[in-house]
């Protein structure tokens, strides 16, 4: 098939504006593409799959010095946060691009609990003197909900009942604090995402009225139990709070919203991980059919294999167009922002599964082995597909923000 | 085809040229042009060459062809104003063919000579054209195609059948591929032309399709006369020129949609919100996959398109066709269904003649089958499966027993 003549010539240079008819811009930008290759730098260094694998079965699951390196140094902690509070002034864009590579890598670090999560939930609540922290890299922070909230499908990401349901942790003493403004509070939280390693964690607790409070996690009264977890390049742990101390980072509809934001925010950036997980499976499996030979021949050479390479190939094609555009709506504040969430995660959620079991299949044997890396990402998709929202739960959503209602609406 | 997309201009925009002429040039240059020629002038065809003329046709076509080297996401600049002035236009919609796929060709591979003769009345719609490459013995593989050209003179004399010619009954002039040299292997013996389709020897015979209509048609050759001055590319050089035109009828076929619901979904979740008594939980559960995979095929449209205008030479374009083909399917799939009771009425079985294909405006039924369609026309999914796999990601091409024997021993 002669190319020759697809290939318009260059007129602008990538990541500039596509020009007036161009819509949200999908692209990856100059700036995009930089930070992509630091990062990926960084973790073809650090964290090749045999040492990722390894630390699966140590006691210290989260890689605590990379994460150091990639918050500290490469700047990844405080992109969401603006140049004058300490950060670097950057977008879920940015953050997007290493969520990819985090995906690709199965990197065990918690950028998305501290430096997505929870750093939209204290951008939200207007908390400086903390965020300034988590920017700098030197306090990791996590939202304490469980990894597979709920509360998507009935009300998506609003303010108010849906995310009301999140809170099983309660403000003691009647809701008052004391007079140095300490509260205490008292619950569980099950199946945290990236909380193991945090160093403060964001809880949302009732009481009269809702709210959001910063715990120490190094309270004697709280304890934080691991979870052998089906991806434990993502352990998640059981929180257990018994009359601890907490500061309120904020309260009623502020911290209603601030949770809110910071799920959308979640859910989002998430299906770039998805995004990153899928491609990276496409390339492993494209390049091992190119090699392994039976009856004579690469496998790749076989329609049977062919063709469902070409249509993984698309279903990524796919992945990147609705991930770039939650990221590109986080990033710009766009109304469209949780439609973009609800698209990109519904769709990267079934794509990376479906990258996943497609590396394990077509890998045959060695696939099925804990010596090959397919089930590292094979975990960490199937456990992504539910974290901030199954495909389902967002498909759910798009029932109401784009008027589909289910049967038995409208009083039919 | 489905769209009238120029989507070629492969050539004649010379880098950097964009960045010197703006959108608000352009659209001063359209109220000179339209201050000197009044749009409501009786004549259209006048008035349509006189657009041409000023290269303001197809801002990505080279200086003289329509057009002025521009970077072709100028080129809704230049239709908006020409529409708000209520300016007639070149009716796309009759000649996809035309627009979309020889335009792109003979830009590729005429000569200055034919580019001069042929691309004005192509643009202005006084000459459609068709294109004759299919033949019942060569569908996928049209490669193995048996049309006879002899040279005589400084004539070809044609002799062959073609088939699943859309538009052969309104067009003047044709795409024509065909077999210049049986002794030799069957990608090597071909050579390509325009014919005229009004030249004794051509006779069009309808082809009723599964709609009960006749969009297609199949095209008997007799002893036809060709000058050698219509031949397009070498003589030999027949199926790189194909190759070219194929590519440009896929980006074709898979582009169009720009707005939300701008496509099929948009007919079915109109019949949902209207017809609550319709919904059921099943189908709810598919209308909110398909709206979400709609919805994110549009994106991805959309990223294309973007790549294109900055010059990233996308192979996305095959992934759009496929998906386009898949999504058209489900989506009159379910319509039908959901429409029940009304999904077994059928407007009209009747032999027409339609001079464009239009999904819209007719039944469900109608969509149900005419996007059956989709997935053959143009290159069927299997085989653009093949090309994915190969060409994109490298795969190794199947075990071939006719690359290298010469066509008149090949069995059939």
């Amino acid at each position: 098939m002669s190319q020759a003549t697809q290939t318009p010539p260059s007129a602008t240079p990538p990541g500039q504006s596509a020009g007036p008819a161009a819509g949200p811009d999908l692209l990856y930008g100059e700036d995009e593409t930089d930070l992509r290759g630091a990062v990926r730098s960084l973790l073809e260094d650090r964290a090749q799959w045999r040492d990722v694998l390894a630390r699966t079965e140590t006691g210290q699951t989260y890689d605590t010095g990379l994460w150091r390196t990639l918050a500290a140094e490469v700047g990844c902690a405080g992109l969401l946060v603006p140049e004058s509070q300490g950060g670097a002034g950057a977008s879920y864009r940015e953050a997007a691009v290493v969520a990819e590579e985090l995906g690709r890598a199965a990197a065990a670090v918690p950028f998305l609990g501290s430096a997505v999560v929870a750093t939209t939930a204290l951008l939200a609540a207007g908390h400086d003197e903390l965020l300034a922290e988590v920017a700098s890299g030197m306090v990791t922070a996590a939202l304490a909900v469980p990894f597979a909230v709920g509360g998507f499908a009935t009300a998506p990401f609003a303010t108010g009942s849906g995310s009301r349901q999140v809170p099983t942790v309660r403000l003691d003493g009647g809701g008052a604090g004391d007079a140095a403004g300490t509260y205490r509070l008292t619950g569980s939280v099950a199946g945290v995402a990236d909380a193991l390693t945090a160093d403060v964690l964001l809880v949302p607790a009732d009481g009269v009225p809702y709210g959001l409070y910063a715990v120490r996690a190094d309270e004697a009264r709280m304890t934080r139990t691991p979870v052998v977890s089906l991806d434990m390049t993502r352990q998640l742990c059981d929180l257990t709070l018994d009359n601890v101390p907490a500061r309120r980072v904020a309260v009623g509809d502020g911290a209603a919203q601030a949770v809110a934001a910071a799920l959308t925010a979640g859910a989002g950036i998430l299906a770039s991980e998805q995004l990153g997980i899928a491609d990276r499976c496409l390339e492993l499996t494209v390049a091992y059919v190119k090699e392994r030979r039976q009856f004579a021949r690469p496998i790749g050479s076989f329609q049977a294999i062919k063709h469902r390479l070409a249509d993984l190939w698309v279903a990524v094609i796919q992945a990147r167009a609705a991930a770039r555009y939650a990221a590109n709506c986080l990033a710009t504040g766009d109304p469209d922002t949780l439609v973009a969430v609800a698209l990109a995660k519904a769709t990267c959620s079934d794509v990376a599964v479906k990258a996943g079991q497609e590396t394990v299949q077509l890998h045959g044997g060695i696939g099925f082995t804990w010596e090959h890396p397919a089930h590292l990402y094979l975990k960490r998709a199937k456990a992504d597909s539910i974290g901030f929202g199954t495909a389902d739960a967002h498909r759910a959503s798009l029932a109401e923000l784009a008027d589909l209602p289910p049967a038995g609406a409208d009083g039919a | 085809m489905l769209t009238g997309d120029p989507a070629g201009g492969a050539r004649g925009s010379s880098p950097g040229a964009s960045t010197e002429v703006t959108a608000g040039d352009l659209r001063g240059q359209v109220r000179e042009f339209l201050a000197a020629h009044d749009p409501a002038q009786p004549d259209r065809l006048e008035f349509l060459r006189a657009r041409f003329d000023a290269g303001l046709a197809w801002v990505h076509y080279p200086a003289g062809l329509g057009g002025q080297g521009l970077s072709r996401s100028l080129q809704p600049v230049v239709d908006d104003e020409f529409a708000a002035a209520g300016a007639p236009g070149n009716r796309p919609e009759r000649n996809g063919i035309g627009l979309g796929m020889a335009a792109p060709t003979i830009l590729a591979y005429g000569s200055a000579e034919q580019e001069e003769r042929w691309l004005r009345p192509l643009w202005t719609g006084e000459e459609v054209w068709c294109q004759l490459f299919s033949e019942p013995g060569a569908g996928s593989d049209l490669a193995g195609l048996a049309t006879r050209a002899v040279r005589d003179g400084d004539d070809w004399v044609v002799n062959g059948q073609k088939v699943w010619t859309s538009s052969a009954h309104i067009a003047s002039r044709a795409l024509l591929v065909t077999r210049t040299d049986p002794a030799v292997p069957k990608h090597k013996g071909m050579t390509y032309f325009a014919v005229d389709m009004r030249a004794p020897g051509v006779e069009v015979r309808p082809l009723r399709q599964i709609t009960g209509e006749a969009e297609f048609n199949e095209v008997f050759l007799t002893d036809v006369r060709i000058p050698d001055a219509d031949r397009i590319g070498e003589v030999g050089q027949g199926w790189q020129v194909s190759n070219a035109t194929l590519m440009n009828e896929r980006v074709s076929i898979g582009g169009g949609a720009a707005a939300r619901e701008g496509g099929m979904i948009g007919q079915a979740a109109r019949t949902w919100r209207e017809h609550p008594e319709l919904r059921t939980p099943g189908l709810h559960d598919r209308i909110l996959r398909l709206w979400t995979e709609a919805e994110v095929a549009r994106l991805a449209g959309s990223r294309l398109r973007q790549q294109l205008a900055v010059g990233q030479p996308g192979p996305e374009g095959s992934a759009a066709k496929l998906v386009f083909a898949r999504l058209n399917q489900d989506i009159t799939e379910f319509e039908v269904e959901l429409a029940g009771a009304d999904g077994l009425r059928y407007a009209d079985w009747s032999l027409r003649r339609p001079e464009t294909t239009n999904f819209y405006g007719r039944e469900s039924g109608y969509r149900f089958l005419r996007s059956k369609g989709n997935s053959i026309e143009g290159g069927t999914s299997e085989i653009l499966r093949n090309i994915i796999a190969e060409r994109v990601l490298g795969l190794p091409t199947e075990v071939r027993v006719d690359k290298d024997v010469p066509w008149k021993d090949l069995p059939r």
